[in-house]
């Protein structure tokens, strides 16, 4: 009995490797296998896919994100701006900034230092007329950014509208600039950005190492490296508790919210094929960054990596 | 005008992201096997069909505990069997299918029920809630089709409903009072099309998502055998005709709450008058499924609705 199942098993083995094959065969020419979640794709098949999920999940990009981490993203995000600590005069660039989460929160955080900064100064300025007040307040509220600048850049237009619309909404005018470009092809020049940025993007990434090497290109010498991502749990009670939530329930909220299965299911595939935190710190490394760190937030759900260019 | 926009939006949001697999949801069911499929493997053991070194999803093992038996008994698997099982690969029985977990489809059910309570435009939550809260009901309706010849016939032959397989010029060229003539009628006026029905995702059998999708169909059918319009006041008329007929929880539940959105009018004239006239109809009437509609384009309404039981609508304005 036992045997015949066995035989049963080989010949759907068989059945479907060879059913695999004109796939494989068209791979040759389109390139090699990669993963979408758990199905095996080429290349291209994998960005544009991609592609398609998150033109499609654009619009409810921010809502699906709060209902899925039940608001803990923004906690994220504010932990990845805090440990960035920029101070005015930095230049950023957000990759797969989509929706412009990081930016907002960069341009807040800016804001907040620069005022801090200006409050100072005036404090040291303590016997100037009104009249040489008055002229440091004009020419200091034109400046509460500081000189600092945030270049969004997202390979997917959906995304870019939406956070377009979210910056024309909350009312971030200066000191943005949003420009459609691919991660591992980016349209900067060499040494131009002092932090780069990337949240929840590099796994959508189909070249990680080239996305990386991109990076260290276009920063500057001293420039940091910043990348905030799912990862692995390695407590096992834990690990068991995510993986019952993020199959059984992800897709649930995916389908009855923004009506869409199939991209949650993606995502949720796609967190467990990514490189756990050891694995990307060397893949990191590889690109020719150093004193590469990563911090697990929330016991691994989530980890930052951080790199420099020296 | 709404309404259009809204099976539109319904249209888009029934298209599948990934086009994957072997023909479009959008397409009819083939007609039907010697043999129906049914589900063979846990629903919820996604597995990478390909044969390189995927790792299997981890399966919380605890998911087995956490869910309650299931009626078709498949619980009890031994070790062998599961393995092979998870070598089979996604069970997928039709292309619009996902395989779902027992939590997973309770989930679906609280969650598109408080969607589709919450936002009633929200029409694919309404097929969501049907599929996964007709697990009784289903099989019933089923068995009360292969009991009936002409019910038979259509679970063999597997016919659909759509814009490509229906000749609108044919049934525009009817005579008025036949149900094409009047089907069409009921198309333009309301502005709807046969092409924006969800197809079915979370049923787990094969043809009992063919008896969900030709419910489908047949509601609009119903609309213009009992002289209902789209508003909400007609389709609430609809749902308790259906839910004596069906005995759906969706459409029970969407016939219970659909009226909390109602004018005080609106409720009073449907509390006298078109209720009782629809629960009566409901309870006299054959099942309308087993109805071959496709072959009765020429019959005229009045002939149809006798011939079903359905009693004249009463005169009021809807």
């Amino acid at each position: 009995m036992a045997a015949v199942r066995l035989c049963r098993c080989r010949c759907r083995a068989l059945l479907s490797r060879v059913r695999g094959a004109p796939r494989a065969l068209r791979g040759l020419a389109a390139g090699p296998e990669m993963h979408f979640g758990f199905q095996s794709v080429t290349e291209e098949e994998r960005r544009e896919k991609i592609y398609q999920v998150f033109e499609s999940v654009a619009k409810k990009y921010d809502v699906m994100n709060d209902s899925m981490t039940l608001g803990i993203h923004r906690v994220w995000k504010d932990i990845l701006v805090h440990k960035m600590n920029p101070s005015p005069g930095t230049l950023l660039l957000d990759v797969a900034g989509g929706t412009g989460d990081i930016a907002f929160r960069f341009i807040n955080y800016v804001r907040a230092v620069r005022e801090r900064q200006l409050q100072r100064k005036l404090k040291h300025h303590q016997n100037l007329s009104w009249q040489e007040i008055f002229e440091n307040y004009q020419e200091d509220k034109s400046d509460s950014l500081g000189d600092s600048q945030v270049v969004v850049c997202d390979i997917n237009r959906e995304m870019l509208k939406v956070g377009k619309q979210k910056a024309q909404h909350l009312g971030y005018s200066e000191g943005l600039s949003w420009v459609l470009g691919n991660a591992e092809e980016l349209p900067f020049d060499d040494d131009m950005f002092d932090v780069y940025t990337i949240a929840f993007g590099i796994r959508n990434v189909t070249r990680i190492d080239l996305a990386l090497e991109e990076a260290y290109r276009v920063l500057k010498p001293g420039g940091r490296f910043l990348c905030l991502e799912f990862s692995h749990v390695s407590n096992p009670l834990l690990s068991r508790l995510y993986d019952l939530y993020s199959f059984q329930v992800i897709p649930v909220l995916g389908e009855v919210i923004a009506g869409d299965w199939k991209s949650y299911q993606y995502l949720v595939e796609s967190i467990r094929r990514f490189p756990p935190q050891e694995e990307l710190k060397a893949m990191i490394e590889d690109a020719g960054f150093f004193k590469v760190d990563y911090e697990n937030l929330n016991f691994g759900i989530v980890a930052i990596h951080s790199g420099f260019k020296l | 005008m709404r309404r259009l926009l809204l099976r539109a939006v319904g249209a888009v949001r029934g298209v599948p992201l990934l086009r994957a697999g072997p023909g479009s949801p959008g397409e009819c069911f083939p007609p039907a096997p010697p043999q129906p499929l049914r589900r063979s493997g846990r629903p919820f053991t996604r597995v990478c069909p390909s044969p390189g070194p995927v790792p299997h999803p981890v399966l919380p093992a605890g998911t087995a505990r956490l869910s309650h038996s299931d009626p078709r008994g498949w619980d009890g698997h031994t070790g062998e069997e599961e393995e092979e099982e998870e070598e089979e690969g996604w069970h997928q029985l039709y292309p619009s299918h996902i395989p779902t977990s027992p939590l997973q489809k309770a989930l679906l059910a609280a969650g598109s029920a408080v969607m589709a309570l919450y936002d009633p435009y929200r029409h694919d939550m309404v097929a969501v809630l049907g599929e996964t809260t007709g697990c009784l009901a289903l099989p019933n309706l089923r068995d009360k089709m292969k009991h009936h010849p002409e019910g038979y016939r259509i679970l063999q032959e597997r016919p659909c409903i759509r814009l490509s397989t229906l000749d609108m010029s044919r049934l525009r060229g009817l005579p008025d009072g036949s149900l094409g003539r009047e089907y069409v009628r009921f198309l333009e006026d309301n502005k709807v099309s046969p092409d924006t029905r969800m197809p079915p995702k979370f049923v787990d059998d094969e043809e009992l998502a063919y008896v969900i999708q030709r419910y489908r169909e047949v509601h609009d059918l119903m609309h213009t055998l009992l002289g209902m319009p789209t508003n909400m006041l007609g389709e609430v008329v609809v749902k308790w005709f259906e839910a004596v007929q069906t005995g759906l929880p969706m459409c029970v539940l969407g016939a219970a709450f659909g009226p909390v959105r109602l004018s005080a009018r609106k409720l009073q004239v449907l509390a006298t008058e078109l209720v009782p006239w629809a629960i009566r109809s409901g309870l006299n009437a054959s099942c309308v499924l087993n109805v071959y509609y496709e072959q009765r384009w020429e019959q005229p309404v009045e002939s149809l609705r006798e011939e079903i039981g359905i009693f004249p609508p009463p005169a009021v304005r809807v």
